[in-house]
């Protein structure tokens, strides 16, 4: 009889316990801070109400990390600070250190071996960002690289504190926007209908779940060719890209016909305002890789912008909210459309429905 | 294999836009493939010389070159992403390029032991390249054929580590910082990270829902994890009775700040009018009216802090464009307490009705957010068990449409659980 390899079956064990990699300070004070602030950018300091302290130094990684780069930032965890970190959201990564003494040779540490500290407090912090041409089966651009493009041109912005709240970006490669609402968001924006390859549409789509997949009802049955396909109205089509995922014949890349646009004002916390969406302001960007020096002009305007306009803590959406938007329209040089004007469900309630006007 | 075998077989495919990414003070991405690339001795270099040469057919070309497929380790249906490549035939060693999303410890804590340990096995089994972390909360092991998946997957669950989740199913979830390390935190987001999604692995491990659903936890209402934009179940730390002042050191931020900037950056900007600045320099607080945004706790830090009776609000339904357009998380549970066994049981179960509800009602590719713009907030209520609350909206509705004919019904059913609320004797009872 033929030996059948024996399959381990896998340990259902969820989520791991993070208690025991956990810094041994950050253990002992659980539920117990009491207040923070920060020295300097880049370095928070907690205080326990057991009187305990532990300093936390920030620093930026490139998130997709070889194994090098990963052991190094071990190396320099074990050497400067005590064997113990933590990721941020934003991929930034976080060492915890129980000395106020222990602080600088770990930041320098961190900024000899090429590691940008900051991202703390008023700064631009890390880009969230998506898988891109790396890895993905749908992605428009290449979010690592825009990414590295932009955190390259706003370095200085990430090393110091000089914003007037937070500045978080996001990228996102197609728009699904799995990188999420931020201040700045920098999204793939399809511009042309998909081109159907319909000698495949039948050998691998679920015609009527792909049906069901478009938002305005464009897509239909339709022999092709004597073959059962899908046929979309170009008039109805919006161009988003939700029935590529489900039937990749039905291509929405193009070269030329994938472009970028710029949102801003999304904003997560519930800090004064409550959380707001992300909102259009420049479409049909050149995907131009490898360095996007299109977008990187555009998000530097409007970062500029707000870094000499906001007063402190308004977030960028909140500091637009104060001066309008005809305002910031005209601070950045950017031109008001008709496709700024919503047109979807709800497309209403984002008009002016007063006699507030901006002069 | 020999050394040069290793680095010989195949020169190196020339990549002149990616060397473009490798300037500029910002670490580069490019650079560490190129670094896996050149390891020479290990089993990925030259899967990692071709994923560079797609990448840059990529670049060159601004198209993408992967496509999905089926690929999963034994026992489990999600977890891992397969990805195949368009163009093996130029690029043969990097032909099946997979993921592995796997779940991080609650609130990413690594000691760097572990860290190693699993640079070790993705060096014996895949890439090399590890992304800390995806826009799920994966830790995301990029780069795997599909021999090698279940052995890298063996490896990582031997040192406790499990997949996370894909497609239809509960997905991998994040939580902030929270009682480790910071002040602000309204519970224990560990304890109720763990609780909750460690009830529902199979729903993770075997994708049977109708579409992705996703917990997010934050400790306050600033939401390190984003949860109320990219969660379908938000639980957002908050506290029921009056915040906490400190007025020394109220007194001692005016001081250093300036009456004029506290009033403009504290006092003025609080969204609901709730503070006023005394002619001492002390702090009025009308906690009736604080809606716990957390901007004036974020800004005086030392002396302002949340209340003693903590607990979370949950919101139910955000999610991003598609289908029907972005939606945020809409306030279901303006408070439930989170500090006993029983009271994270009772958050367990509120998710277990919930996930049962999404399941049975939930339309195919539907998220519950849609679901419950689909069939009315009244009706998911209904069956979810839970009464309509003045804080679930920003106002009550503005359409006559509606019949209210058992409005009085409604109303008395309102006093009575009121005066239930309040310990009082209710007639009906």
């Amino acid at each position: 009889m033929n030996a059948t390899p024996q399959l381990r079956r896998p340990d259902e064990t969820g989520v791991p316990d993070p208690f025991p990699y956990m810094h041994p300070k950050l253990r002992e004070n659980y539920g117990n801070w009491a207040w923070h602030d920060r020295p300097r950018p880049g370095v928070l300091h907690h205080v326990s109400k057991s009187g305990d302290e532990v300093w936390t130094v920030r620093a930026g990684t490139q998130r997709q990390m070889d194994v090098y780069t990963i052991r190094l930032l071990a190396d320099i965890a074990d050497k400067f600070a005590e064997g113990h970190v933590r990721f941020t959201t934003r991929s930034n990564i976080e060492f915890m250190v129980s000395s106020f003494a222990k602080v600088q040779p770990l930041i320098d540490a961190l900024q000899s071996n090429g590691f940008p500290v900051g991202g703390t407090g008023n700064s631009v912090s890390m880009i969230s960002h998506t898988q891109g041409w790396l890895h993905c089966d749908i992605p428009g651009t290449d979010a690592s690289g825009v990414v590295k493009s932009l955190m390259d041109m706003m370095h200085h912005e990430f090393v110091v504190e000089e914003m007037p709240n937070r500045v978080r970006i996001t990228t996102s490669c197609c728009q699904i926007n799995c990188g999420g609402q931020g201040d700045i968001s920098i999204n793939v924006q399809y511009t042309k209908p998909p081109k159907i390859n319909h000698d495949l549409v039948s050998k691998v789509c679920e015609r009527p779940a792909v049906v069901a997949r478009c938002p305005v009802a464009a897509i239909r049955p339709a022999m092709v060719n004597g073959v059962p396909s899908l046929e979309v109205d170009e008039k109805k089509c919006v161009c988003c890209g939700a029935c590529y995922p489900p039937c990749p014949p039905m291509q929405i890349n193009g070269a030329d016909s994938t472009k970028i646009a710029i949102w801003v004002g999304g904003k997560h916390s519930n800090a004064r305002s409550k959380p707001t969406f992300h909102k259009l302001v420049v479409a049909n960007l050149p995907n131009n890789a490898p360095r996007w020096p299109e977008v990187e002009d555009v998000v530097r305007k409007i970062l500029y912008a707000y870094k000499e306009n906001g007063r402190d803590f308004e977030r960028l959406g909140e500091w637009i909210e104060r001066i309008g938007w005809p305002r910031f329209f005209e601070l950045c040089g950017f031109a008001f459309t008709k496709h700024h004007l919503d047109t979807w469900t709800g497309a209403r309630k984002t008009m002016n429905m007063s006699a507030h006007v901006h002069f | 294999m020999s050394h040069d075998e290793g680095k010989g077989a195949k020169a190196h495919h020339p990549t002149p836009l990616l060397d473009q990414l490798e300037t500029g003070p910002w670490p580069s991405f490019v650079t560490g493939l190129k670094r896996l690339r050149d390891s020479g001795d290990k089993q990925y270099a030259p899967m990692m010389n071709d994923l560079l040469g797609q990448l840059e057919h990529s670049y060159e070309n601004r198209l993408g070159y992967w496509k999905g497929g089926t690929v999963s380790v034994y026992g489990y249906g999600g977890g891992v992403i397969p990805r195949f490549s368009e163009v093996a035939d130029k690029f043969p060693a990097s032909k099946e390029f997979h993921t592995l999303r796997v779940q991080p410890p609650a609130g990413y804590h690594y000691s760097t032991d572990v860290l190693r340990q699993l640079c070790d096995i993705w060096e014996r089994h895949g890439s090399g390249l590890i992304a800390f972390h995806g826009q799920s909360g994966d830790i995301m092991f990029q780069g795997c054929t599909t021999e090698n998946v279940q052995k890298a997957f063996d490896e990582l669950n031997e040192i406790g580590f499990d997949l996370g989740g894909a497609g239809p199913a509960m997905r991998t979830s994040m939580s902030c910082v929270g009682h480790a390390r910071c002040e602000m935190s309204c519970y224990d987001e560990v304890k109720a990270h763990r609780t909750v999604l460690n009830e529902f692995l199979d729903e993770m491990h075997r994708p049977a829902l109708p579409y992705k659903f996703k917990f997010k936890f934050s400790g306050c209402g600033n939401d390190c994890v984003n949860a109320i934009h990219r969660a379908d179940f938000a639980v957002i730390g908050t506290w029921r009775d009056d915040m906490k002042v400190n007025q020394e050191e109220v007194k001692k931020y005016v001081a250093k700040q300036g009456r004029k900037y506290t009033i403009d950056h504290v006092i003025a900007m609080c969204p609901t009018r709730a503070l006023s600045l005394n002619d001492d320099d002390t702090l009025d607080v009308d906690n009736k009216s604080c809606v716990r945004c957390m901007h004036c706790l974020n800004v005086m830090n030392k002396a302002l802090a949340p209340g003693d009776d903590r607990g979370a609000s949950i919101l139910i339904g955000g999610k991003r464009a598609l289908k029907i357009g972005d939606l945020m998380g809409t306030m279901i549970i303006p408070f439930i307490k989170l500090d006993t066994d029983e009271d994270y049981e009772k958050l367990v179960a509120l998710a277990r009705r919930m996930i049962d509800f999404f399941a049975d009602n939930a339309l195919e590719h539907e998220r519950i957010g849609e679901t419950i713009d689909r069939i009315g907030l009244p009706a998911f209520l209904e069956a979810m068990e839970i009464e309509p609350d003045p804080n679930m909206v920003n106002h009550p509705r503005t359409s006559c449409y509606v019949r209210t004919d058992d409005f009085t019904d409604e109303a008395e059913k309102y006093f009575e659980r009121k005066a239930r609320e309040a310990g009082l004797d209710v007639a009906a009872d």
